[in-house]
């Protein structure tokens, strides 16, 4: 395929880069070997957040740079590290209470609403929302709103009332996994089953099934209907 | 829609077959079948493109040439760079990695009093973990059982599978996932609580479990928080270990790690060695792309390798079916297999069903390289075969707004190019997933080095010569939880007094003059290079 070359700048500096390529891809081949600000190049891990401008648009923009394609005549710096306070907890100490994470965290009280965060997030979540949601003593709710978020921390850059709200939405979740969601019947009778030994035998006929045996048994086994 | 025309009017032809393949299930293959199909297609059987290991354990053994290549290389370590009379860091347990497989090690080593250190190359958290979508197996439901699930794992890895191994996997499973749960993890659940779960490749029961389409990054993150928690685990992040110490008898005794920033070697004195550093996708062997995160550079074999311990079925690889083959951007990167478990289907140039979605994956890639290799592929404008899954079905057979609630990642993923996954198929073509096999382990993680434990993508064994999908994950929460059971133990029976030296390097040093082999590469190599200068041009995640 032709190379159609656009002019991107990196802290500054002037590359020309082809215009098929990611942001990350585009830093590496204008020759930089990244240890910082790369991770899962998969938009998993939030390592390579990414603010940037076009060249006469006064806007900020924020991406994920192995999930963004280069635009001309952007200005492009990483933040692969921004300083997030998380207090000591364990979570094993916790009650799980909607007041504790307000006690942990006092300064999400502060939030007046800017809605910079949301604006800020690369992956589309509605941060203020999950703040709010937090502040109302919502935990389900915060915890299902921030799900998708991949702490990469461009809200806590972004933040006026300098909150790091993904880490207590973090602890939401956390909370709401461990102390709120209803658990599973079905799993615990399972463990109980697997520690009295009820699965022992079969498997240790299983471990010493000669492989002529075991290959019938598999095709032979049966296999559940979709829903 | 933000296909180029030429690809949305090959698009027509898999809208108009849907109709007829919602109602079509395609046969099954039988074993003999899928023997030949593996046997002619799939990337294993590329006999000109492995080596035969000349020294150390595993001499007279298969690997492909690019994992050859570091296993025999020279340390870039020399004796003169770290002094050992004084340690930077003194620990009971040592965890090399910071994936899921180190932070369950770490946190269960913890439990138990052991202190710990994780050091990892990047920051806590970046590894494969991260990035399984699909989910997590465990046989929990009434209709399951461990010995069902044996099974499965047994028939998917072709029966090669290390059984003391699995029975630990499948046995463990419903205990680590209320382990998970107990530290915040949140499954998808019906109402009443019971555990939401769907098939994947090769079950035989619906055993997966999911957190949404974020499975992974869900549990590493909140793995991670668990451990950054926890005062008696200390954190070294972009300090990859580079050289294991051992004793002048053999036994380990910590690590030479190197800090990244600061290019300066740490040395570690410790009880017990914890390699837990994940896979080697980013060898790119066979010139394929990968789903893998940037660091996964097969570390933790090339360093277990140097000081004696054997390695088990590292000649062959998981080529995931369906790794992204369009939009050029995110080519390799991983398709999870859950949108095939939700019911979409492979279709060709023709429109036609080529393979069941969901039999194992070794067998899903084969069949898909067949078909472009036979013309029934599609090329990109970036000129990569690839094959159609149809997503939109997933909307027909389970309702609307299932992609959006289901795949949340992947719509993501796919909306920043413009593609709406509910509305049109995508491109997907094989992609290096996985390290099948790994340093040898036994039940314990224990290997034949004393005092050097494995666990995780780095080991091998449990999943035979393919794993399925689920059982990552599975595995990593699994075996980490015994490495750092056993670690602990072992710290405990440990005397304080041995002497770390570098004694291995010098007889590895000597096999090499022994045998004439002059490497040019040190090991291990940390990081892929996709600099241009060094890549031809092209800085794509894909060197094919």
């Amino acid at each position: 395929m032709s190379e159609n070359l656009i002019d991107i700048y990196i802290m500054g500096e002037h590359h020309r880069v082809p215009d098929s390529l990611t942001i990350l891809q585009a830093l590496e081949y204008a020759g930089y070997r990244l240890i910082r600000g790369v991770g899962c190049r998969g938009g998993f891990c939030g390592a390579c957040a990414t603010v940037y401008r076009v060249n006469g648009d006064y806007h900020l923009k924020f991406a994920l740079a192995c999930q963004t394609r280069v635009e001309p005549n952007m200005q492009l710096a990483m933040i692969p590290f921004f300083p997030a306070h998380r207090p000591r907890y364990r979570l094993s100490e916790l009650k799980g209470t909607a007041q504790e994470v307000l006690t942990i965290y006092p300064e999400l009280l502060r939030c007046y609403g800017c809605n910079t965060c949301t604006k800020s997030c690369p992956q589309d979540i509605d941060v203020l929302g999950y703040v709010s949601a937090i502040i109302r003593g919502e935990i389900a709710n915060a915890a299902d709103i921030s799900f998708d978020c991949i702490m990469c921390g461009l809200c806590v850059s972004r933040c006026p009332a300098e909150l790091v709200k993904h880490h207590a939405a973090l602890l939401c979740r956390r909370i709401y996994g461990s102390r709120l969601a209803p658990r599973s019947q079905h799993l615990k009778d399972r463990i109980a089953e697997i520690k009295n030994g009820k699965y022992t035998e079969e498997l240790s006929r299983l471990k010493k099934m000669e492989l002529k045996k075991l290959q019938e048994l598999y095709a032979a086994r049966e296999i559940e209907p979709e829903e | 829609m933000s296909y180029p025309s030429p690809l949305q009017e090959l698009i027509a032809s898999v809208n108009q077959t849907r109709e007829l393949r919602l109602k079509q299930t395609f046969p099954r293959l039988s074993a003999e079948e899928k023997e030949q199909l593996l046997k002619q297609f799939h990337p294993d059987y590329r006999a000109d493109t492995f080596a035969t290991l000349e020294i150390g354990p595993n001499a007279g053994d298969r690997t492909p040439k690019e994992l050859a290549r570091l296993l025999q290389a020279d340390s870039p370590l020399q004796p003169v760079d770290v002094n050992l009379n004084r340690f930077d860091f003194e620990t009971d347990v040592l965890v090399i990695g910071g994936g899921g497989a180190g932070c369950a090690a770490a946190i269960t080593a913890d439990d138990r009093n052991a202190r710990v250190i994780i050091s990892t190359k990047l920051r806590l958290g970046d590894a494969n973990t991260m990035m399984a979508q699909g989910g997590i197996q465990a046989a929990d439901k009434e209709n399951d059982s461990p010995a069902i699930h044996y099974l499965d794992v047994l028939g998917g890895g072709h029966f090669a599978n290390v059984p003391e191994l699995v029975e630990a996997l499948v046995t463990d499973a419903p205990e680590a996932l209320e382990w998970l749960e107990n530290l915040g993890v949140i499954f998808d659940k019906n109402p009443d609580g019971s555990m939401k779960t769907i098939h994947g490749g090769g079950t035989s029961r619906r055993r997966m479990h999911t957190c949404r389409d974020y499975t992974g990054a869900e549990i590493m993150r909140t793995l991670r928080d668990e451990v950054k928690s926890r005062p008696g685990i200390t954190v070294l992040e972009f300090c990859p270990a580079v050289e294991l110490l051992t004793t002048p008898d053999g036994e380990i005794a910590g690590a030479v790690l190197l800090n990244l920033n600061l290019n300066r070697y740490l040395t570690v004195r410790a009880k017990v060695v914890i390699i837990a550093t994940g896979g080697s996708g980013r060898l790119h062997y066979q010139g394929f792309p990968t789903s893998n995160h940037y660091g996964a550079t097969g570390d933790g074999l090339v360093l277990a390798y140097r000081v004696g311990a054997k390695l088990a079925f590292i000649d062959t690889m998981q080529y995931h079916p369906t790794g992204v083959a369009y939009p050029q951007q995110i080519v390799g990167q991983l398709v999870t297999e859950k949108v095939r478990s939700l019911g979409a289907q492979l279709v060709n140039s023709k429109g036609e069903q080529f393979i069941f979605p969901l039999e194992t994956r070794d067998v899903v890639a084969s069949a898909i390289i067949r078909e472009c290799a036979q013309g029934k592929g599609i090329k990109t404008p970036a000129g990569i075969d690839g094959v159609w899954l149809d997503t939109p079905m997933i909307e027909i057979l389970r309702g609307p707004g299932t992609v959006k609630r289901e795949l949340p990642a992947m719509v993501r993923q796919f909306a920043r190019f413009g593609i709406e996954l509910d509305k049109e198929p995508i491109l997907v073509y094989p992609t290096l997933h996985y390290q099948n096999g790994g340093v040898a382990i036994d039940p314990e993680c224990q290997t034949g080095v004393k005092y050097l434990l494995v666990a995780g993508e780095a080991s091998g064994g449990v999943h035979g010569r393919n794993r399925l999908m689920g059982n990552s994950l599975l595995d990593v929460i699994v075996f980490g939880r015994r490495a750092g059971t056993t670690a602990s133990q072992l710290a405990t029976q440990r005397s304080a007094e041995f002497t770390p030296s570098l004694n291995h390097l010098f007889n590895w040093r000597k096999l090499l003059q022994e045998k004439k082999l002059t490497p040019e590469t040190c090991s291990p190599i940390l990081l892929p290079d996709y600099t241009r200068k060094s890549n031809s041009g092209v800085s794509t995640q894909s060197i094919s």
